[in-house]
């Protein structure tokens, strides 16, 4: 499998006004794999992942140094278009946020916006991203009803099928799971493993199970320092650090 | 009960146990508290029903349909009071059409895109002040302004405009609360599919936002629109021949009407009764557009599955 870099982050540096959050982090995103990004709570995770979309620039105060290359291109250089990198670069978030609007609408939403207007099109496009997302067969009868009436899982798989439908390059999954139960879990574990023969994928989690499980190379966060960084299968089996073992072991965290 | 008096109530509760079931120092204070809000509560839909019942009572005599459609005749003693209804009407919706949509703006821009700043701070303490002015200030004001400055004279357009004014400083708090209600969530959601601000604006937060705004705004306008003072100087008549043809016309309206009643004319006994018709009509159209409120706030609840 040729593994091309996607996302290459360089030196990055972040703090929200003095407090420094992530220190001098470097590692390379490479595309159709799922990189997952691991490490105890207020390590930075979030932090990260939000940092590929630019979703932070919404933070008051916060302030970045160092670059992140999508494709060889600064997505932080002044001449960047925000919004045309989030629609490149979707994002999961990790309580399900569909808009109190119908099925068919949540899903119709980035096509619209972005200029559509051929029904037929948006219609089928809309058809294709929840068959996509695994959620076709539950609500094809559904797609006139709010959203919100779905379950957890059924508006998570939603909120990936509403990313799907503005064929991004990337897929940030902020913990997708952390507010469902294992069943759905499952359901989408085995969506992000469909997922990456089409996305480069990138996924925060608390649950090393699920990191190994879904990803192919795995990152510790520990503190705002990125620890370690490799394939998954030697994270989890012989790592090079000593605080990447403690941590796997359940030593700490 | 002399239990309660006991010099030691722990034990004497203890000892008390399940067998009975006396009165103690904590269930007395307690009934009292709740009694007591009751009895506030009792106090506030007192008046309350008692406003309703009155003006009812003596509204309902000299309400027919003739009342409700003509208009007046022999010096106010017989007809009806129809222009001063369609009076308040007209003057209610050009207030609507000035204040909601100013309203709604600043409110938008206070929420979604002011910076954080002293300038702004003050913005809003000068927002929130306004709804304090006194109500008969805002009526000098658009005197001054709407009918002689701007040359519109004492017409609907002046007093829409000033009881618009008034209403502005209610439309842009609850507007405010309506949009801030709406989740983060859903704006980072926007964001994240590649929508601009201004999309998410329009497209997410508005249209989640829309039920509680027009809720806020009914509401002011319902409440301005039975306002007497702003529209003293600005808008009202005691009598006109007939309807308005124009916003540049003078109006007879419910509020100034009322007043008219009470104050002028020769035959007091007779437009004292006519008076709490008007009251009666005035109430009832304050109240529906409440009602109005209350279904929108319903609808919004149900749109979130609450």
């Amino acid at each position: 499998m040729e593994n091309e870099v996607k996302i290459k982050v360089e030196n990055l540096n972040f703090f929200y006004s003095k407090t420094h959050v992530l220190k001098n982090i470097s590692l390379d995103i490479y595309s159709n794999q799922v990189t997952a990004i691991i490490g105890p709570s207020g390590c930075g995770k979030s932090t990260f992942i939000r940092l590929l979309n630019r979703m932070n620039d919404l933070i008051p105060g916060a302030r970045m140094k160092g670059q992140i290359l999508l494709d060889g291109k600064d997505i932080y250089s002044p001449r960047t278009d925000v919004v045309e990198l989030r629609r490149r670069v979707g994002m999961v978030f990790q309580k399900p946020n569909p808009f109190p609007k119908t099925v068919f609408e949540n899903i119709a939403y980035g096509l619209t916006i972005n200029g559509l207007k051929d029904r037929s099109f948006i219609r089928e496009r809309v058809k294709q991203s929840l068959k996509k997302a695994a959620i076709y067969e539950e609500v094809q009868n559904r797609l006139n009803e709010n959203a919100l009436m779905l379950s957890g899982g059924q508006q998570q798989r939603i909120c990936i099928a509403r990313c799907i439908a503005v064929e991004p390059e990337v897929i940030l999954f902020d913990e997708p799971c952390a507010s469902l139960d294992p069943i759905s879990t499952k359901k989408i574990e085995e969506l992000i493993l469909e997922l990456k023969n089409d996305y480069t994928i990138v996924i925060v989690t608390h649950n090393m199970q699920q990191a190994a499980r879904v990803s192919d190379f795995t990152a510790f966060l520990y503190l705002g320092e990125l620890i370690e960084f490799g394939p998954t299968s030697k994270i989890f089996t012989v790592p090079e650090k000593k605080m990447t073992e403690q941590y796997l072991a359940g030593r700490f965290g | 009960m002399k239990k309660v008096h006991d010099k030691s109530p722990l034990l004497g509760r203890s000892m008390q146990g399940a067998e009975t079931h006396g009165i103690k120092a904590k269930d007395i204070s307690q009934g009292l508290g709740f009694l007591l809000l009751v009895l506030c509560i009792g106090i506030t839909l007192l008046f309350l029903g008692s406003i309703i019942y009155f003006i009812s009572i003596r509204g309902i005599r000299v309400i027919s349909w003739e009342f409700i459609t003509d208009v007046p005749r022999m010096a106010m003693t017989k007809g009806g009071i129809a222009p001063a209804i369609v009076g308040t009407i007209y003057l209610t919706l050009v207030s609507i059409s000035f204040a909601f949509p100013l309203g709604l703006a600043c409110a938008i821009y206070l929420t979604e895109y002011s910076p954080k700043s002293t300038a702004i701070n003050i913005i809003r303490l000068s927002i929130n002040n306004l709804a304090g002015v006194p109500s008969v200030v805002f009526g000098l004001f658009g005197f001054a302004v709407f009918v002689n400055a701007f040359g519109f004279g004492v017409s609907i357009l002046s007093g829409g405009l000033t009881l618009g004014i008034m209403a502005l400083p209610g439309i842009i708090a609850t507007s405010q609360d309506a949009i801030l209600a709406v989740p983060q969530s859903y704006r980072e959601a926007s964001l994240a599919l590649g929508a601009t601000h201004w999309d998410t604006i329009k497209r997410v937060v508005l249209p989640t936002a829309l039920p509680g705004i027009l809720t806020g705004v009914i509401l002011n306008v319902g409440r301005v629109a039975g306002e007497t003072a702003p529209i003293l100087f600005t808008a009202a008549t005691f009598y006109t021949r007939g309807f308005p043809h124009s916003i540049f016309s003078e109006v007879m309206a419910l509020p100034y009407h009322i007043y008219a009643l009470m104050t002028e004319g020769t035959h007091p006994d007779i437009q004292t009764q006519i008076a709490y018709g008007c009251a009666l009509i005035l109430l009832c159209l304050v109240l529906s557009v409440s009602a109005v409120a209350i279904v929108l706030r319903q609808r919004q609840r149900r749109m979130y599955g609450k």
